[in-house]
């Protein structure tokens, strides 16, 4: 069964704004995809569909074989803690420290009143601890988040994530902000989680060359519409060129293959 | 050669609004002049007057020095009315705004009705506060407190929602994303993210409620403005001035201890 399941979803802006147009597939569990595509094309609007921080116009969304798609109150809270969310602005609330914030993965699982007072169990904080030790941020814990250069925020991010043991982890340009060896860091990072703790990924990304090199399979999105949907082995040029809807010799892309 | 020559249009057209705004408000000015009869010469060569007036009458005397201790008292008064004011009326705002800022709202209807709630408090100015309640209160320190808390409490409320909306955008979205609750969401992101910009939007109140409460208290005969009405009314200048000067001087310390406080929570 898979983990993940669109079927026919649309999404209309305003009632004239296509940002999806009948996006239709499904994710194994433990598999790692990337989503490439043109800014504008939809591909943060699909992200934020499937943890119904967006609510879609029309078609089905299964998780984990449960229809999620109107699910209100309380089960859509227990949908979220089983989905991480990483965010190219990494989106940590920077005055508090860096472990108040991995602990905030686990406020969905806790009762709202000890949530609210930031009221933590010695295990959970255990907990804490050995995730920021496994991403190499253990000496960090303390500081406050906004003392912290940009790769070491968006492993804050991938803590808090892993700290809600989700299912699915969905990360919606997690290296666009960052510089190349960071990127390599938390690509890594993304990697090792897919495969160490079986957590399905699902990234965006604007970079071609990343999203073939990590992950087995990619979907191409132009226009809210997907136009490809295979093993990255399989993307050839052609096809990255008709995702970008543009020419030959007018993506970075090319430049990168004319100089080797 | 076409840019070259489209760029020096630019700055002739730049230069030419710039002259343009400059006859506005000079032929303002002038206009304004003329109908309210002002003679600004006039009120220019006043000012050498008006400064031996303030020397001779205003500067305090020994027999101010000798009511100081009562000034004291009633300042004291004063201030900590600004201040329970101030934080009652932003504990009430701070809720208020967050179901009026886009990002914490409940929905679009009770948004609607507590900002029109809040700009009518604000808009009503505290010394009409004042009046309007004397009929029901009389004249006491109750009439007081409320008219400042009337106008803080709609003051802060707009505040809060912008200070709610600009800082807490991002971190609300990756909150609701783990599964978190409203009120988690509310105290364990919005509150961390805003505390130091609502408190320098209450310290600010608090300075501000010390030079109003000044004013109300006039009409309230309470606190230091009634000292400074009944000093003034018995033409006793020195120490009216003295009670302008003890008022400069507390909104001035108030002010070097609210950066002070800036500093520590930033």
């Amino acid at each position: 069964m898979p983990i993940l399941e669109m079927q026919h979803v649309n999404k209309v802006y305003g009632g004239v704004t296509k940002a999806l147009n009948d996006v239709s597939f499904q994710i194994e569990e433990g598999e790692f995809v990337s989503i490439i595509g043109p800014s504008g094309a939809g591909k943060s609007t699909l992200l934020r569909c499937i943890n119904r921080l967006i609510d879609v116009s029309s078609g089905v969304i299964l998780f984990d074989g449960q229809d999620i798609t109107h699910v209100t109150g309380k089960e859509l809270r227990s949908v979220r803690t089983r989905t991480g969310m990483i965010f190219q602005h990494y989106n940590l609330v920077e005055r508090l420290s860096v472990i108040e914030n991995v602990l905030h993965g686990k406020l969905g699982q806790k009762s709202t009143i000890s949530g609210m007072i930031g009221y933590y169990t010695e295990q959970e904080k255990k907990e804490a601890f050995e995730i920021l030790d496994r991403l190499g941020l253990a000496d960090q814990a303390y500081k406050r988040c906004d003392e912290l250069s940009g790769g070491q925020k968006q492993r804050v991010g991938i803590a808090q994530a892993i700290m809600q043991k989700p299912r699915l982890i969905l990360c919606d340009e997690p290296i666009a902000s960052l510089d190349p060896s960071s990127s390599k860091i938390i690509m890594d990072s993304l990697k090792n989680i897919n495969q160490t703790m079986n957590i399905t990924c699902l990234l965006n990304l604007h970079q071609v060359d990343v999203a073939m090199n990590y992950s087995e399979r990619i979907i191409g999105i132009t226009a809210g519409q997907i136009v490809y949907d295979g093993p990255s082995a399989e993307l050839s040029q052609s096809t990255i060129h008709k995702i970008y809807q543009s020419g030959k010799g007018e993506l970075i892309t090319d430049v990168q293959g004319q100089a080797v | 050669m076409k840019m070259v020559k489209e760029n020096r249009d630019m700055f002739r057209e730049r230069n030419r609004s710039w002259l343009l705004a400059a006859t506005v408000v000079v032929g303002l000015y002038i206009a304004s002049s003329v109908i309210t009869e002002f003679d600004g010469i006039a009120g220019i060569t006043a000012i050498p007057k008006v400064i031996i007036w303030i020397a001779e009458n205003l500067v305090p005397d020994a027999k101010a020095m000798t009511r100081l201790p009562k000034i004291l008292k009633q300042l004291w008064e004063t201030t900590m009315l600004s201040i329970s004011v101030t934080m009652a009326a932003a504990v009430c705002a701070f809720f208020f705004a967050l179901l009026g800022a886009n990002i914490t709202r409940v929905n679009g209807i009770v948004k609607r009705i507590v900002r029109t709630i809040a700009a009518f408090f604000r808009n009503v100015p505290d010394v009409v506060w004042a009046i309007l309640l004397m009929f029901s209160f009389g004249q006491n320190i109750l009439t007081g407190f409320f008219a400042l808390f009337f106008t803080t409490f709609g003051l802060l409320t707009r505040a809060f929602i912008e200070t709610i909306d600009e800082v807490s955008a991002s971190c609300v979205e990756a909150l609701t994303a783990t599964g978190a609750s409203y009120m988690q969401i509310i105290f364990q992101g919005v509150v961390p993210s805003a505390v130091s910009g609502l408190m320098t939007w209450i310290l600010y109140m608090i300075e501000t409620n010390i030079r109003s409460s000044t004013l109300i208290g006039m009409l309230t005969a309470t606190g230091i403005g009634y000292a400074f009405d009944l000093y003034y009314k018995r033409l006793e200048y020195p120490t009216a001035s003295l009670v302008v000067l003890t008022i400069v001087v507390l909104v001035i310390a108030i002010e070097l201890l609210s950066n002070k406080i800036r500093k520590v929570i930033l």
